[in-house]
């Protein structure tokens, strides 16, 4: 006992970490920033071990490859327009403590319904119906694979992150089914794109610009769900319901409502977010139509902490990269994974500092003397 | 306890030498004036702190904290919520490490950066919250975390722990699993987990919070058998009869700072509650006889049954009128939360009724109504829930949303409004003296009176003609105890029908009108206060309520 207690005493701890009782804005922000530059470095350093190219001629070109020319700008813009609009269907449900991560597996079934409407209805009806069309068949489709999971949380309490994670398979299933009988041509086991020639059914040019309407109906939405969750009595119920299932009974809302209300919502906008890839940019279907980013997106709104402009700040800087390091990735020869790696650097630099919000690191004890 | 004028004078010498010590230390050699010291010191303290202070941000949990402990005694640590009582205990439990100050353990002085180092200097808390795993058994959650070899010998620890308890008088079965134990038996078992890991000072944060009466006895009896084998111990309460009754010394601490300490034989419930507000308190409750009342709520021979399919409510029949206040007793689990849940709408009652009379004369039977049908016919029932942070309010939104919970549904269209609210909240924070950063502070963040002060004031605000309360001063130190039963005695002057779940029997006779006591769910009976006593009240808790919960 004593020789440990002699062990003990005198020890300094090299270093402390406590609990912040609160942060400035301002500072958090610097620490995030700080985040971003070490993630930059970071980047920096892996791109030069891999291509021994001069990293400050790498970043340029990724600048060159995300914004560098119009185009390039454009699908960068599409890009984080198609990324946000599926963190902003996820934020009711998450704001719920609903934890959906089938937003992969409801935006494929959205985008399953564009296609169909493109494909059966494409020469029968004017383009703006059909669009309208489309709108109504993707949000219907999305929210009946976000409402399943739903209704089985609110009446038998089955566990949602389980259920919504299963229903993604099932989408891709049935993805796998509609390409096989859609084929076209024959043989290529592929949809490929859809009305190529008559165009019909894809998003018209807004104001000359290809992607015009992504960004107005991505927008429109964002700025919907800001309002809707922070002046609503909706919102307000989501997050009574979120906070504690007690709490919302005392004040009389009714959960079971709640709970398939809002999956309703995170399900359709997640739908609509297939509609905006088919007929908003890639014209076809395929299981990839996804791309993973149902799984990004959760990122993304955990990291905005639910805020819709952060989202913006956030799919911006994420997507950035990601387009960016697509063009090095052709230009010095690396495999597309490469583009996989930038993000996994930032995503560890981002996430990890929020630690550094939270906690407080000290190296140094202040010893008093006393008498 | 030793002789006083030796370990005095001890303390003198050794403080002396301290002094003399500290000074070499600086300049060179110290190993034999080090060892002197030591072993004056060791007489007398088992715990020494010096000069600590911890911060939180801009807060000052513990400001210069000095004090200490000596060998065999029980010492008390008193003070209102949020002077720092846990906060400095934490320290010593290697939770929090000081910002500044130094900390002895038998004399020497140690540094203590983790739960780990904490038992090696025989060191062991009671947090208020358990840290046990409910699947395991007694004896498995004694022995988790220590070292040993592959192979457990369960028996030989099980001998070893029925040795524990039966030196100190525990009553436990090791094999037991935890989710079977009552929150005493878990008590028990956190207290024989320190003592087997040989700790010699053991700290109890407010151990006695969720303790019946009887309990609370045998746990006294059981630290004085420790006190008895030479064991420290602190304990950390709010309960003033308690710290009379159980302890050697009382350290008092006042926002933070170390108001002194005092021998329990020199104190009394007045000056301890004087010493730990730091002004004069009063300690009477106003009670005024009940005018004209005029009977507001009636329960028809309701039951219930909970999601398990127990009966928790047989059959009760009862009343509660405007201006008076209708005291519910009974031990821990006998059917007050359901009984107050199924007349505010939350809890499903399988045969009996529930009629509300309003002062406009109209009768409703709110028995089949859900609480959204209760509250769309501006029925204004209040319900300030045992669970606050759990039910009542929503920990992590601000005053302002928490204030709207009740009444979100006011605002125009799809919108809510939150400016009422925030009004509300401003008044509520300025009237009932809520310590507050701001209305845009999240609940959770506040202490435990504040929130109670938060809700309560929400659910008067709504000007009620019944107002439920559970539990309504739990956790709550003697100043804010005192500040709600002056409110509810205010509402009770206005004509409200206050319902008052209670544990403290003495406030119970003090406070109620009528008392209704409730036995496994069924009603024991309804006594004038005034004309009870604590006894009868006790008798009938127990008495008839043998059966428990039946199926």
């Amino acid at each position: 006992m004593s020789a440990e207690n002699n062990a003990i005493a005198n020890r300094e701890p090299l270093f402390r970490i406590t609990k912040r009782a609160g942060i400035s804005a301002y500072k958090a922000w610097a620490i995030r920033l700080t985040a971003v530059v070490f993630a930059l470095v970071a980047c920096g350093l892996v791109i030069v071990a891999i291509t021994g190219q001069n990293p400050i001629k790498v970043y340029l070109s990724i600048i060159d490859g995300a914004v560098g020319r119009s185009r390039r700008f454009w699908v960068t813009v599409r890009e984080m327009m198609t990324l946000l609009i599926i963190a902003i269907g996820l934020t009711p449900a998450f704001r719920m403590k609903f934890w959906n991560i089938g937003a992969e597996g409801q935006l494929l079934m959205g985008g399953a319904a564009t296609a169909a409407m493109m494909i059966y209805f494409g020469d029968t009806m004017p383009n703006w119906l059909l669009l309208v069309l489309i709108f109504a068949a993707s949000s219907l489709a999305g929210m009946i694979w976000g409402v399943i999971p739903a209704v089985f949380k609110a009446y038998f309490n089955t566990n949602e992150t389980l259920f919504t994670l299963m229903l993604n398979y099932v989408a891709i299933q049935i993805i796998n089914f509609c390409i096989v009988y859609w084929e076209n041509p024959v043989g290529s086991n592929t949809v490929g794109i859809i009305n190529s020639a008559t165009q019909k059914g894809w998003f018209p040019k807004l104001f000359g610009l290809t992607y015009g309407w992504n960004v107005v109906i991505v927008l429109a939405i964002t700025f919907g769900i800001y309002i809707y969750m922070k002046y609503g009595k909706h919102g307000y119920e989501i997050a009574v319901v979120g906070e504690s299932h007690n709490t919302a009974r005392y004040a009389g809302i009714d959960v079971k409502k709640v709970i398939i209300r809002t999956m309703i919502l995170s399900g359709a906008i997640c739908g609509l977010a297939g509609a905006i890839i088919v007929s908003g940019g890639s014209h076809t279907i395929s299981v990839s139509t996804g791309g993973g980013r149902g799984f990004t997106a959760i990122i993304v709104a955990w990291m905005s902490k639910f805020n819709p402009w952060a989202m913006i700040l956030v799919t911006a800087f994420l997507v950035f990269m990601q387009q960016g390091s697509i063009q090095i990735a052709t230009k010095y020869g690396l495999n597309e994974n490469a583009s996989d790696i930038i993000t996994g650097i930032l995503l560890f630099f981002l996430i990890g500092c929020e630690f550094f919000i939270n906690y407080k690191v000290e190296l140094h004890r202040k010893k008093k003397e006393v008498q | 306890m030793r002789n006083c004028f030796y370990s005095s004078s001890a303390k003198c010498f050794a403080g002396v030498l301290q002094t003399c010590v500290m000074a070499v230390n600086r300049t060179g050699p110290v190993t034999l004036d080090f060892d002197l010291e030591d072993f004056l010191v060791k007489q007398e303290n088992a715990i020494e702190l010096k000069n600590v202070t911890k911060r939180f941000g801009d807060v000052i949990a513990n400001d210069d904290v000095s004090l200490s402990v000596r060998k065999g005694e029980i010492l008390s640590i008193l003070g209102e919520n949020g002077s720092g009582k846990t906060t400095l205990m934490n320290m010593l439990s290697g939770i929090y490490f000081p910002d500044e100050g130094q900390i002895f353990v038998d004399g020497r002085e140690v540094t203590i950066r983790s739960p780990k180092d904490s038992f090696a200097l025989g060191i062991g808390m009671i947090h208020q919250h358990f840290k046990l795993i409910s699947v395991l058994s007694a004896a498995e959650n004694i022995i988790l975390g220590l070292p040993g070899k592959e192979l457990l010998k369960m028996n030989q620890i099980m001998a070893e722990i029925g040795e524990l308890t039966k030196k100190y008088g525990f009553d436990l079965n090791p094999s037991q699993k935890i989710y079977g134990m009552s929150v005493s038996q878990k008590q028990t078992v956190e207290i024989v987990k320190v003592l087997y890991r040989g700790a010699d000072i053991l700290i109890l944060d407010e151990p006695t919070a969720v303790l019946t009466p009887q309990e609370t006895k045998k746990l006294f009896d059981v630290l004085r058998n420790m006190r008895k084998a030479g064991k420290s111990i602190i304990i950390i309460t709010h309960k003033l009869n308690e710290v009379l009754e159980l302890s050697d010394r009382v350290a008092v601490l006042r926002k933070g700072k170390y108001a002194g300490t005092i021998d329990t034989a020199d104190a009394t419930v007045n000056s301890l509650a004087e010493m730990m507000v730091g002004a004069k308190v009063s300690l009477d409750i106003d009670r005024t006889d009940p005018v004209k009342p005029q009977k507001r709520i009636e329960v028809r021979g309701i039951t219930s049954k909970n999601k398990e399919g127990l009966t928790v409510l047989k059959e009760v029949s009862f009343h509660a009128s405007g201006g008076e206040i209708l005291g519910i007793a009974g031990i821990a689990g006998s059917g007050q939360k359901e009984l107050l849940e199924s007349i505010a709408g939350l809890q499903p009652i399988e045969s009996g009724e529930i009629l509300y009379y309003s002062p406009e004369g109209t009768t409703e039977k709110i028995s089949d109504m859900k609480a959204a049908d209760i509250r769309d016919l501006h029925i204004s029932l209040a319900f300030v829930p045992e669970d606050r942070l759990g039910m009542g309010l929503v920990g992590s939104m601000d005053l302002t949303d928490n204030m709207m919970l009740r009444s979100y549904k006011n605002g125009k269209y799809f919108y809510t409004d939150r400016k009422k609210p925030r009004d509300l909240a401003l008044a509520v924070v300025d009237k009932l003296d809520v310590v507050t950063p701001g209305v845009d502070t999240p609940v959770r963040k506040l202490s435990g009176g504040n929130v109670q002060k938060i809700l309560l004031g929400r659910e008067i605000a709504s000007s009620p003609t019944v107002l439920m309360v559970a539990y309504p001063v739990r956790g709550l130190d003697i100043n804010s105890s005192y500040t709600i039963y002056n409110l509810l005695n205010e509402q009770k002057n206005k004509g409200v029908a206050v319902i008052c779940v209670g544990e403290d029997l003495d406030v119970l006779l003090e406070l109620c009108d009528r008392i209704l006591v409730l036995a496994g769910g069924k009603v024991a009976g309804i006594v004038d206060a005034r004309k009870s006593a604590k006894e009868e009240l006790g008798l009938m808790m127990t008495g008839s309520g043998k059966g428990g919960h039946t199926k």
